[in-house]
């Protein structure tokens, strides 16, 4: 069993270069995308991201980037109609 | 509930147990009834009798997450810290930016809560970090966030521990229960749809036997009215209950699939007068709409990410259309002929 979505579409990118290891996004991230070892945060189970965006958003030294979104048919659906009348980001469909 | 007398003022607190109207209210929101409109104002609240040490939990102002939340606290004494996310949970209401930086910044100062705790610590749930940027508010107000477990389930644990956050207390979840009380919503939800579907049927049944009285289109009608409520209910209710255990990941993927099996089911129970075009149609129209009422579900999981929703809905969407369209078009022309 198991709970898992598409592969290699996600937008989450680490910059390990400018990661100092505060491990504040193994902290946000509820998929366990992310471990510090080393002092250093690295992807380990990147497909598992949703793109919450709760990395990059805590992220102190901005080494994280994502295209944050809700991952929701609906929501996709208003955006590409929004988006052709006003240019507006995918957002949520639930308010 | 009560008051919490607080030198400048006072706080309202709030019970632990849960009442029949907050069962009932909780219910109707998982049926879509005033689902949006079900909020406490946002502000600041005491449970127990909270001092200057006591811990302070950040929340959401839905009415639904207050009451798990109180209920979770009977016996402590914390403040509570709801921010105005106009009915919205903590993890949509995050994503949407409104359970906020600048929102938990505003309702700091506000609540004048700085002069009410001697501490600097604000318990913020874990969810809600897709909208809070923890150094920005340690550097607009000395408050260091403190992300505390997903689910207030846990809280009990959380606290007695020293607000030490297991592991499993970080992780989504998405089990059985999880799945089930999203359902009757999505099922609500697909009023639209459905009514759609349905002046369908009526059109074009009325065009086959050319008279509109119920009674003559009852007939005709039937059949494809149940398969549809046939293909709903294999896409927002069996899809979602199954859905670990489908094969593939896409979520059209695996509707298609429990449609096609409803669709063979259908058929076998009640298609034996039916003819080929019926039959054709059936295994085309099905399938589409229990994919398409699945590849909705998308929104309720906790691990679909837009990339991939884009992706996929790039892709299934126009099968999904072209299945519907073929199925419809070859029903009539069985009708007509």
């Amino acid at each position: 069993m198991s709970l898992r979505y598409l592969k290699d579409v996600v937008t989450l990118q680490l910059d390990e270069e400018r990661c100092s290891g505060c491990g504040m996004c193994t902290q946000v991230c509820v998929h366990g995308v992310f471990a510090v070892s080393k002092s250093i945060a690295h992807l380990v189970d990147r497909d598992a991201c949703m793109e919450c965006g709760a990395c990059a958003r805590n992220c102190p030294v901005e080494a994280v980037s994502v295209r944050s979104g809700v991952g929701c048919a609906y929501a996709v659906w208003k955006s590409w109609f929004r988006r052709k009348k006003e240019g507006g980001e995918v957002g949520s469909a639930c308010s | 509930m009560g008051w919490r007398e607080i030198g400048s003022g006072r706080v309202a607190r709030v019970a632990t147990d849960i009442t029949l109207p907050d069962r009932l209210g909780g219910w109707g929101v998982r049926w879509g009834i005033n689902r949006m409109h079900y909020t406490v104002a946002a502000g600041l609240y005491a449970v127990g009798q909270p001092g200057s040490q006591s811990p302070v939990l950040v929340s959401a102002n839905y009415k639904l997450t207050f009451d798990q939340l109180r209920r979770e606290l009977a016996g402590r004494d914390v403040w509570l810290l709801l921010l105005e996310t106009f009915g919205i949970n903590v993890w949509c209401a995050a994503g949407k930016g409104t359970f906020g930086t600048l929102e938990l910044i505003n309702r700091i100062n506000r609540t004048g809560l700085p002069t009410l705790v001697a501490h600097r610590t604000l318990i913020v749930p874990q969810l809600g970090a897709p909208g809070i940027a923890a150094h920005e508010v340690k550097k607009a107000t000395g408050f260091k966030v403190h992300y505390g477990p997903i689910r207030a389930e846990d809280l009990p644990e959380f606290l007695d521990r020293g607000m030490e956050v297991t592991p499993a207390m970080r992780r989504a979840r998405f089990n059985l229960r999880d799945r089930l009380v999203l359902i009757p919503v999505e099922v609500v939800q697909a009023w639209k749809p459905t009514l759609i579907i349905c002046l369908l049927i009526v059109v074009v049944c009325a065009l086959a036997v050319r008279d509109f009285r119920f009674f003559s289109l009852l007939p005709v009608g039937l059949p494809p009215t149940v398969l549809y409520l046939v293909a709903l209910l294999a896409g927002s209710v069996v899809t979602p209950i199954l859905l670990p255990w489908i094969p593939g990941r896409a979520f059209s993927l695996k509707g298609a699939q429990v449609g096609l099996l409803s669709a063979i089911l259908a058929a076998l129970v009640m298609g034996s007068t039916w003819k080929v075009a019926d039959l054709v149609a059936l295994l085309f129209v099905v399938p589409a709409i229990t994919a398409y009422f699945a590849l909705n579900f998308t929104g309720c999981t906790t691990f679909t990410s837009l990339s991939g929703v884009e992706k996929e809905m790039r892709i299934a969407l126009p099968v999904i259309i072209l299945a519907f369209v073929v199925g419809v078009v070859v029903w009539t022309v069985g009708l007509l002929t």
